[in-house]
């Protein structure tokens, strides 16, 4: 089996970032100390390391920044699309300046390589609101109806894998159609958005227009459940989708949900090997696998299944796990401790039942969150690894014969997000795409995304899109309800 | 008297035995229970089936089965069927008058603008099957070399609460745009007044829509709609019909498999709606492609 070349060490340098001891809640345009005077730490995931203390926010910070945001809403849903748009492109043009210090940070807090942050994460945070920037003075435009309207104070709850990208997919659709923002980082991946609150200050946002609360899952129910927030926006796990949903009953919140996969990345007996191989590795390891819409289902046609392993295995020993602020790193590190055990137990559960679990030979650093890329064969469908989402690094591999057989098991399952299908036969790749019950499907290839394209799921992989024209949506009223035309 | 108008007041009529429509077939229900429904003055009209949650769990196996063949056939299709429901309606408008006359107090001149309109709903919702997709899908402009495009493809199996008071505009209002996309549906009828939904059944099952596409209870609105809400198989409920308190019951319950929900609003039927039914079922799915490259030269004319 090949192994990796021995590189010499290409950290980037921490130096363009400088994180504060301490920060506070973002609360109406300035930092504040959290109500209750609770803070809490957060680690770097690769080395442990204190990064700093957060203020954490709970339920009267919620009341005062949905305050905040409901007394800015009205001058800022009353200025002119064409002002509100030129207030995004400010802070889409900071964030290229700032990229590099953003992406360091990220990764610091995070955990995830350099790489990623400075090559996907960052110049998509930027594309998002330059794209949604473009859109708040042609709403007009944008099939809803003639001059349609913000719903008001939009709540919004994301997660830690892509912190300050999902910050952006959250919050340049809402400012852009002229809603106000609280939003709540995950408590494991605080920094990128109280930099965020910084941006917001340069580009000299109207106070209150984003309010930014670090806390814990108390702080994001109280959100959702603030009867004062019109709109809830949710990026995390089923579970608590389904939490959202109840609280919202009978309310006249707009909510839109986005939620957890188990995708299958289908690979035909005609598909290009070398570049499948590529894109299931893309497709699993991106982000060690704790990714909404990963292939973490491999669906194999049978005829390629002993070719393909091995050349899967051969590429996987060649990755590269370490620190992440080395430009070469492929694997970084898991987000928290708490994931960390998360994994572990769903992969003892998957050998527990009877799966076989194979890893390459990988040195796991001595301090820090790590987890080996794994692969599971011999699996079925009634396993644990091919129905739990395990968010992270472990791909589950099953095999299939007729191209009615992929699509059964791909489709056999509560989720629905995403999907891969690998074939050089453009009718096969049509077909199968068309039975595919998912809510983004890449054809010969995986994990692309773009501002432009609509990204969202079937099933209890939630509802609503974001990106695209379709992403406004979820934050206009309708102009034209039945009855009122 | 002449002996015509004498013989026909000896003529006993026929009653009709009102049945649910479930798979395309006319089941009673299976519980053997029926509800006594009167017109607006309290004169007994008829009997009506009182559905039972098992009646409802059979007509969500009969609209699961039903949709990979109603959301697979060609929008044009879709569209000429729509169409042709129109045509039936057209033909017993007058059984329409009657019912929506006794079941909504109204005038027959009334009545029969109602019909209509209905009528002229599901000509409406026909048009729409084939152009949706283009109103709300298209190609996307992504920054890479890849072909992406977003398609609208129908949630799958709806339950639709009717409207109570609009019998017939309102019932067609709410069933034709969730079929026109390609789903299928489990309608709860007008607790009060059933009987133009069981006698729309009639129409659509001689309209070439396929059985299981559309499926009619009657009966207690709650008791049918909690299972539909609760059943893991339903992705989606419609609450137009539900009250307040009961609205927030069934959202909760729709929470469990996260339904896509509609929760009830005013609406005054007799406006041509907005796309907004359209759209409330349909899920955006978007597909990439790797353009590829012709080589570095690119394109040589």
């Amino acid at each position: 089996m090949a192994s990796a070349f021995e590189y010499a060490p290409a950290p980037e340098s921490r130096s363009v970032v400088d994180i504060a001891p301490s920060y506070g809640l973002f609360i109406d345009g300035e930092f504040t100390e959290a109500a209750e005077g609770k803070v809490f730490k957060t680690v770097s995931p690769s080395t442990e390391e204190v990064l700093s203390e957060i203020a954490q926010a709970g339920e009267a910070d919620v009341d005062r920044a949905v305050k905040a945001a409901r007394k800015a809403f009205v001058k800022w849903s009353a200025l002119p699309g064409s002002e509100r748009a030129k207030y995004l492109f400010r802070i889409a043009r900071i964030i290229q300046e700032r990229s590099r210090e953003l992406a360091v940070l990220e990764t610091l807090d995070n955990g995830k390589p350099i790489k990623e942050t400075r090559d996907a994460d960052l110049p998509l945070v930027a594309a998002h609101f330059f794209y949604y920037a473009g859109w708040a003075d042609k709403l007009d435009h944008a099939g809803f109806g003639a001059n349609p309207r913000p719903l008001g104070v939009a709540g919004q709850v994301i997660p830690w894998n892509f912190p300050l990208l999902m910050l952006a997919w959250k919050i340049a659709p809402a400012l852009a159609t002229g809603n106000t923002v609280v939003l709540k980082p995950a408590e494991t991946t605080p920094l990128t958005a109280l930099f965020f609150a910084d941006i917001c200050r340069q580009a000299g946002l109207p106070r209150g227009v984003v309010n930014i609360l670090p806390g814990y899952g108390d702080a994001g129910a109280a959100l959702v459940a603030h009867p004062d927030v019109d709109k809830v926006a949710f990026t995390g796990s089923t579970a608590v989708g389904k939490e959202i949903a109840r609280t919202v009953a009978g309310s006249h919140k707009k909510v839109t949900l986005e939620l957890g996969g188990k995708g299958a990345n289908i690979v035909f007996d005609d598909a290009p090997i070398d570049q499948a191989v590529e894109g299931i590795v893309n497709g699993i390891f991106f982000n060690q696998g704790q990714v909404c819409c990963a292939g973490s289902r491999l669906l194999v046609q049978e005829s390629i299944h002993d070719e393909l392993l091995d050349s899967l295995k051969r590429r996987l020993s060649t990755l590269r796990l370490g620190d992440p602020l080395d430009k070469n790193t492929d694997i970084g590190a898991i987000n928290s401790s708490e994931q960390l055990a998360r994994i572990t137990s769903l992969v003892d559960q998957g050998e527990a039942e009877g799966a076989e679990r194979w890893s390459p030979a990988c040195e796991l650093p001595s301090a820090g969150y790590w987890f080996a890329p794994t692969l599971f064969t011999n699996v079925t469908q009634a396993h644990t690894v091919a129905r739990d989402e395990i968010f992270g690094p472990v791909l589950s591999v099953l095999t299939f014969r007729t191209p009615d057989e992929a699509v059964a098991k791909a489709n056999n399952s509560a989720y629905g997000l995403s999907a891969g299908v690998w074939s050089e036969k453009g009718s096969r790749i049509l077909a199968v795409a068309n039975k595919l019950r998912a809510g983004v499907v890449w054809s010969n290839t995986f994990n692309k995304f773009d501002p432009t394209s609509p990204f969202g799921g079937y099933k209890e992989s939630g509802f609503g899109r974001e990106g695209g024209r379709h992403g406004l949506e979820a934050y206009l009223a309708p102009s034209s309800p039945e009855g009122e035309r | 008297m002449s002996a015509a108008e004498k013989s026909e007041q000896q003529r006993l009529s026929v009653f009709k035995t009102y049945k649910l429509y479930v798979g395309g077939k006319f089941p009673r229900s299976e519980s053997g229970r029926v509800y006594e429904v009167s017109d607006s003055k309290g004169k007994w009209l008829a009997n009506a089936p009182q559905s039972s949650r098992k009646d409802a769990r059979d007509a969500v196996v009969a609209a699961r089965k039903a949709f990979g063949g109603w959301s697979g056939a060609t929008a044009y299709n879709r569209g000429q069927v729509l169409y042709r429901v129109a045509e039936m309606l057209e033909g017993r408008k007058e059984q329409f008058v009657r019912e929506v006359a006794d079941a909504e107090g109204l005038s027959k001149a009334k009545a029969a603008a109602v019909v209509d309109a209905a009528i002229d709903r599901w000509v409406w919702y026909a048009g729409w099957t084939d152009k949706i997709a283009q109103v709300v899908g298209g190609g996307n402009p992504v920054a890479g070399p890849y072909f992406n495009l977003s398609s609208p493809e129908p949630t799958g199996v709806v339950t639709v609460l009717a409207p109570q008071e609009s019998s017939f505009l309102g019932l067609v209002s709410v069933i034709a745009p969730v079929i026109a996309t390609g789903n299928t549906v489990i309608v709860i009828a007008s607790e009060k007044s059933p009987l133009p939904a069981l006698s729309l059944g009639e129409v659509l099952a001689t309209s070439d829509v396929p059985g299981g596409v559309v499926n009619i209870l009657s009966g207690r609105t709650a008791e049918i709609a909690a299972p539909l809400a609760a059943h893991q198989d339903v992705n989606a409920i419609d609450l137009a019909g539900a009250d307040e308190v009961l609205a927030k019951e069934l959202e909760i319950a729709a929470a469990d498999n996260l339904k896509r929900v509609v929760r009830p609003q005013a609406v005054d039927y007799a406006r041509t709606p907005g796309t907004e039914r359209l759209t409330a079922f349909l899920e955006t799915k978007t597909v990439w492609h790797p353009t590829g490259s012709l080589g570095a030269g690119g394109s040589s004319y």
